[in-house]
Order: C-alpha cells, then structure tokens, then sequence
C-alpha cells in the first residue's frame, strides 16, 4: 500500500521510500521519512493532488509522488 | 534543474563591508515578511538580485544607536535550493552573492506549530557555525492548538542558540527579540555544531586534500551532498579531475547508493523524532468551531464554491469599486488639462503639455485604482495562506492545459489588468510554468480592451435577440472566449516547444487559514503601487510623448491659415450656438487635417498597404500605432482623426464611423472588417506597461519582444482571415 492508496482520514506509518526521483527527495527534506506518521486529510477536486497533515503542516503532492512512499496501517491509538 | 546565472564573487571580498548584516531566513509561509517588518518599519526597500527576478528585500534595524541592514531572504526548507529563490537564500547565508555581504547574525524565523520541520532548517543553519538567534512564530496559534514550546530546551538542543517566542501580529516578544539580536551581533565567537559528524568529517578530509580555503566546511558539505551545488565547480577548480573522483568516493562512504539527499534527510529526521519531545509537548486538542469550519471548506465541493464567491468578489470590487475613483481621475485630469489650455497661450508647448504629458499621466493613473484593488486582494489571498488553497484545487484541471495550481490567480488577474497578474507570477516556482503563465496572461481580456469593444459593438452589431441572449452580448462573450482561448492555446504550444520539459511536481506546504496582518498587507501593496508607478509609469509616459510629438509634428502653416480664416467666416456668419458649434466643427476638421500630415498620420498612410487585406484604411491603421503605449487610446485617436474631438462622445463618434468610407464610396466598417479589427483587439499586445512588467519579470528584452511579435502576429492573422472570409 502506498500513500496514493488511502482513504480519507486514514492514520499511515511510512515504511520503505523509492528514493530515485527528485520530487522524493523534496518530500523527504519536508519530513516525508521512514518512520513519519501522517494523516490523509482527502484529495482535491479530481482526485489529485492529495492533501497530508504531518506532525501539524498540511502538505499537498500528486499521486505520481505519492505512490513512491509504502505505508503500513497503524489506527489511531488515542 | 538549470544553472541559474547568479553573479558569484569570492567570499573575502563580500565580507569587506565594515556595515552589520543581518539575515532573516526560515520556512515559506512561517511569518518571516511580519518579523522584517515590525523591526524595520517603513525604512524598507525592494529590489532584485542580480541576474535573478527573486526580490531582495532590504531594511534598516537600529540597534543601541547601531544602523544595521536586514536582508529578508526567500523562504526554504534547506540548504539544497530548489528553485532561484532558495538558490539565492543560500547563496546569501554561505556569502557568495555579489552586493550582499555574507551576514554577521542569522535571524531564523521558526514556526512554532511546525517545528518538525522547522527543525531541519534550524541544525543547518546552526551548522554554518554564525551567531544566530532563533525567534518562535505564530506562538498564539500554538497555544491554540495546545502546543507548548520549551526554549530553553530547544536552546540547549542546538548548542545554546538564544531562542525566543514572538506574536508577530501583537509584537509582544519583539523587545527580547532585540536584545537578543543585539548580543548576538557584538558575539563574534559562534562555535560550529554538527548534528551529523560522519559528514563533518568527510568535509573536513575533504578540505585538507585543498590548495586554497576559500571554500566552507558547509559548502563542501552541500558539494558532497547536492548534486548541483555551486561548491562542486569550485571543486573541481581546486583539484582539477579529481575532484569528481573524491566527492564520488567521499559519497559512497557516507551513503551507500542512496541518494545522498535522502540519507540526510533521514540523518536529521531522525535526531528530530529524538528531539521533539523534549522541546515539545502537546495536549490533546479539542476541535475548535474555527477549525471544523476551515475542513469543512478545504473539502473540494465546499472550497469550489468558495473559490467562485472569492473570485466574483474580486472582479465585483476591480470592475465596481473602482469605477468612481477611476471617474473621478478621469474628469479630473481632463478638466486640469482644459484649465491649463484655457491659461496658456497655444502652441506647440501647450499642445505638448495637454496632450502628452497630462494625457499620459492620466492613461497610467486612471487604472492605479483598479490595479490597487486587484493587487489587495492578491496579497491578502497571500497572507491569509488561500493563495495555496485555490492553487490546490484547481491543479488537475490547469494542469490539463500544460500548467500547474498556481497559475490560476494570475491568470484570472489577467482579466482585470495583465500588470498585476504578470507580478503576482513569482509564487510560481516552476521557471517554464512561470513563463508560459506570464505570456498567457496579457491574452486575458483586460478593462482597457473594454472600452474599444463598448464603442465598436454598439455601433456595428445589431442588437438583436437570440433566444435568451442579445447579439451584441453573444460577441462580448466570444471575445472573452477568444481570449482565453487564445492564452491557453499559447500556454500549451509554448510548453510543448520551447518551454518542453518534465512535469513539475506540485508539492507545496498548506497554510492553515488566518487573519491577514494588516500591516504586513499595507506594506506589500504600497511595494507593489510603487513599483508599477515607476516601471510601467515611466514606460508609458515616455511612449506616450513620443506618441504626441508624432501626431504633432510637422505642423502645418497653411492648415492653421485656413482655420483662421474658416473661423473668421464663422463669425461674420453665425451667432450664438450655431457660432460655437460651427467653431468647434472646423476646430476638429483642422485637427483632423493636421493629425492627416503629421508623422503619425504619415505612417497610417504608409502601413495602410499592410492592413488592406484587413479592410483598415490608413485612419485605423495611424489609430493602431498611436494605441501601442495603451490600447484604449484608440477610441480618442479615432475621435480626432474622424474630426469628431478626441473627447467626443461614443455616439457622434460611432454615428461618423458608421458613414466613413474609401476614395472611391465604399463603407469602411463593414461588419467583417469590425469583427475583425474585434480580434486583432482581443489578442493584439497593445500595451507598454505589461511589456515594461514582462522585462521586469523575466530579466531581460527576449520574452517581452517575442510576446509583442507574437501577440500581434496572431492578432494580424485571426484579422486577416475573418476579414477576408466574412466579404468573401
């Protein structure tokens, strides 16, 4: 499952990144690491680009983008 | 990603300056612009880079009597610039821009509801090993939020960098801010920290292995890490071709065959998951009424609707608001003018003062309302943070026509006035995007088209009803299609050809939604009023000079002659009104005879070979030329060339077009030939301030020249054809 995979709302942990392309690497400099927790907040008009809150800042990317970071379920524990 | 053509200079030279500098640098959207202004007031100026179109901004900061320069430096997430305005962030704090000198204190400006990546920003910035102060923004969001900041912990965590937290839009915190600046500038032992030492030392190894030491421990960290960093050059300056060799070992040893930005970008999230908790803690937060609201509308039907009510309010204000300030201006400048003409004597210098210098200053106020309106509402869509939220929700469907979210609020300025929609293009950090938005723009159907229009549909399109539209409506209508089908059209030839490249991609930070800061907004759209006043003011009041002088010179004795004589028949003829009307009708056959001889009429005559085929005599085609400086010009040119005045009302003037004909009987404005004189209006670039702003914008003469050819070609053509199939 990657990011480009969620439903609305759903609480991931990223866990293995493709890191070859540069848009990945942006993303990992804005925290978009192995081990970041993150929220999808929903997609925009058109299903693309998606919209995630990390560790409080919204950050919007493509789905091209998003497939490129695999993510594990993890419900909400709160 | 291209070289950018920054002017560098060896770094000793840039640190000569005896003067303090002081950096402000932090993330995008982290309330860097309200910082800068609450230290440095109106003492503030804009400009840009060298060689770039990123803006410098530049203040004056007065510290225990002390005058120092505050340089507020592009927002970035890092070191490794992206775009030309991390590139000259960087450049900036490692001291290799020409004219800046490298800072003596780094101001970061942290937000504090986003210290997760505040905190990548701030280890590199400690690591550059300057005296630095850290300031906590948006603190009152936080406490919203329920988020608590240690300083002192977050101080010590950096290697006792003094911290401090600010609410900007109060300015409670600022006095400590200062002191802290202040000590800072008078400490001049910073140590050097590093929060990864296995890069330390390779940059250390590294710089042994150098002749000169020229370079930074941190720029020969960026060479070992960023691919394009500007160190590499100055690398292989320094050991020639082994240098590639070095950095390519030195790489393997750190990174495996990751990508070197990646395991730093692990190397640091790692140190701030470490970090976090101890500089901060969170409580459960309960949503607020605010909040909910704020999702609620960030949801894509909700935030359509709100996008529409957001923009027809714009188009309301720019097209409604503005109209009694643009009268007002408009009555004003003509009345100062006929005062001005009834004092003086006439003449060459009362002409020249009338006609050139007031008539175009007014053509260059008379939009500073509107232009002031639309640019309000562009900052205040900025500073609020919806800027990136309208550009979220329409990026798939921009990005259908080659472009991506961002270029939707400048292209929708764009029917308003093209200046503004030009300026307001640098939130778009994609160069191809950037140019491809800026040439589309003018295609927008701007206010200064709808006079033309107005004069030619009223007076050639029937008004007839089509079911539930009007004719004339139904051709306003295609023409505002025409234009945009015209930019777009542009738009995606343009980064199919010369602007081809890969998709850029559309990540970009969502600013929570909040109050714009008055000052800050105040500020912004003085800098803008400014900056359009003497770009595209001085342009076109120069075009507009010269424009009169043409339509001036030579004058004629024999023309004058007669019209004296004309006006003494007159009033050995006539009295009372019928005298004025008579005096008023030869004063406009003189001032059409003389517009005839003169250069301008001169060179309608010449050219008018050239728009035959597009049924324009040699009066339209002087009209044309003398609407280059600003295309509404055209309706009062008409006006004296058809010896009806130039401030003569629309319908004496539509009443003389309709009846004007050739030499040899036949009408000119036949419906074809005014449908296609409607196109060349629609997609023609009739105007000096927007090529004054794409010189500006782009940094040099080669896109505005290709707009101007371009546009005008297209418009030629589109003319051409619907002249010459409509009288086929």
């Amino acid at each position: 499952m990657t990011l480009a995979d969620l439903k609305k709302g759903d609480r991931v942990r990223i866990e293995a990144i493709h890191t070859a392309e540069a848009s990945v690497q942006r993303l990992m400099i804005m925290g978009f690491v192995e081990g970041a927790e993150l929220t999808f907040v929903g997609a925009s008009l058109g299903g693309d680009p998606l919209e995630f809150l990390l560790y409080g800042s919204a950050v919007s990317l493509r789905q091209a983008d998003a497939r490129n970071f695999e993510v594990g379920s993890r419900p909400f524990d709160g | 990603m291209a070289k950018l053509s920054t002017i560098r200079v060896p770094v000793e030279r840039v640190t000569m300056a005896r003067k303090v500098t002081i950096a402000l640098v932090g993330n995008p959207n982290s309330g860097k612009s309200t910082v800068f202004n609450r230290l440095t007031g109106l003492r503030q100026k804009t400009a840009n880079f060298p060689g770039v179109t990123v803006e410098k901004r530049i203040g004056k900061l007065t510290l225990d009597g002390v005058v120092m320069d505050l340089v507020d430096l592009p927002g970035t997430y890092s070191l490794s610039a992206n775009s030309a305005d991390e590139r000259i962030a960087v450049d900036v704090l490692l001291g290799r821009v020409a004219g800046t000198p490298a800072p003596n204190v780094i101001l970061a400006v942290i937000d504090a509801t986003r210290l997760y990546q505040g905190l990548y920003l701030l280890q590199q910035l400690a690591e550059l090993g300057r005296p630095m102060v850290i300031a906590l923004t948006m603190t009152d969001a936080a406490i919203r939020k329920n988020i608590r900041v240690d300083t002192a912990a977050l101080s010590r965590r950096l290697g006792n960098i003094p911290a401090c937290t600010i609410v900007a839009t109060t300015g409670s915190g600022m006095t400590r801010l200062r002191e802290l600046v202040g000590q800072a500038v008078s400490n001049h032992s910073a140590q050097a920290r590093s929060f990864w030492p296995e890069l330390r030392h390779a940059a250390e190894t590294l710089r042994g292995e150098l002749q000169d030491t020229a370079l930074s421990l941190v720029e020969i960290e960026r060479a070992l890490i960023d691919a394009d960093s500007n160190a590499i050059q100055m690398l292989q300056d320094s050991l020639g071709d082994l240098a590639g060799q070095r950095i390519s070992v030195l790489r393997q040893t750190l990174c495996g065959d990751q990508p070197p930005l990646a395991v730093e970008a692990r190397q640091r999230y790692e140190w701030i998951r470490q970090t976090l908790p101890i500089v901060q803690t969170q409580s459960s937060v309960t949503a607020r009424w605010g909040s909910k609201l704020g999702s609620w509308l960030n949801q894509p039907y909700p935030a359509t609707a709100l996008f529409l009510v957001v923009m027809a309010t714009v188009f309301q204000a720019v097209f409604a608001w503005a109209t009694p300030a643009m009268d007002l201006i408009n009555t004003g400048t003509s009345a100062f003018g006929a005062w001005l003409e009834a004092g003086l004597p006439p003449g060459m210098f009362t002409s020249l003062l009338v006609d050139g210098v007031i008539a175009g200053v007014g053509s260059v106020i008379i939009f500073l309302p509107q232009i002031i309106i639309l640019f309000l509402f562009i900052i205040v869509m900025e500073d609020t943070g919806y800027l990136a939220r309208a550009a979220f929700l329409v990026d798939r469907a921009m990005r259908s026509v080659g472009l991506s979210g961002q270029s939707v609020i400048p292209l929708l300025s764009g029917f308003a006035c093209a200046v503004p929609a030009i300026m307001a293009t640098r939130v778009i950090p994609n160069r191809r995007d950037r140019i491809a938005t800026i040439i589309a723009a003018p295609f927008m159907t701007c206010s200064a088209r709808l006079p033309v229009y107005a004069l030619l549909i009223a007076a050639f399109v029937p008004s007839r009803s089509l079911g539930f539209m009007n004719l004339q409506g139904l051709v306003m209508f295609g023409l505002y299609m025409l234009g945009i089908v015209g930019g777009v059209g542009t738009a995606l030839l343009l980064k199919r050809s010369a602007l081809r490249g890969p998709t850029p991609t559309f990540i970009l930070a969502l600013p929570d939604f909040h109050l714009p800061n008055l000052r800050t907004v105040l500020m912004k759209l003085l800098d803008r009023a400014r900056i359009f006043l003497r770009r595209a003011g001085t342009v076109i009041f120069a075009v507009a000079v010269v424009v009169w002088a043409l339509a001036y010179f030579p004058r004629s004795d024999l023309i004058e002659t007669e019209r004296l004589n004309a006006q003494t028949q007159a009033a050995a003829t006539y009295d009372g009104d019928a005298l004025k009307q008579a005096a008023a009708q030869i004063d406009n056959e003189a001032a059409a005879a003389h517009l005839s001889q003169s250069w301008l009429g001169r060179a309608g005559q010449a050219v008018e070979p050239l728009f035959v085929p597009l049924g324009w005599d040699w009066r339209i085609s002087a009209a044309v030329i003398a609407g280059f400086p600003a295309r509404e010009v055209v309706v009062a040119v008409l006006g004296t060339i058809y010896a009806v005045g130039a401030a003569a009302d629309e319908a004496s003037l539509a009443d003389r077009l309709r009846v004007a004909t050739w030499p040899d009987g036949q009408l000119v404005f036949t419906l074809p030939m005014v449908l296609g004189l409607l196109v060349f209006y629609a997609w023609c670039l009739q105007c000096a301030a927007t090529i004054a702003v794409i010189k500006r914008e782009t940094n040099g003469w080669g896109w505005p020249l290709f707009a101007w050819s371009y546009m005008t070609g297209l418009g030629y053509l589109g003319a051409l054809l619907v002249f010459q199939i409509g009288s086929a």
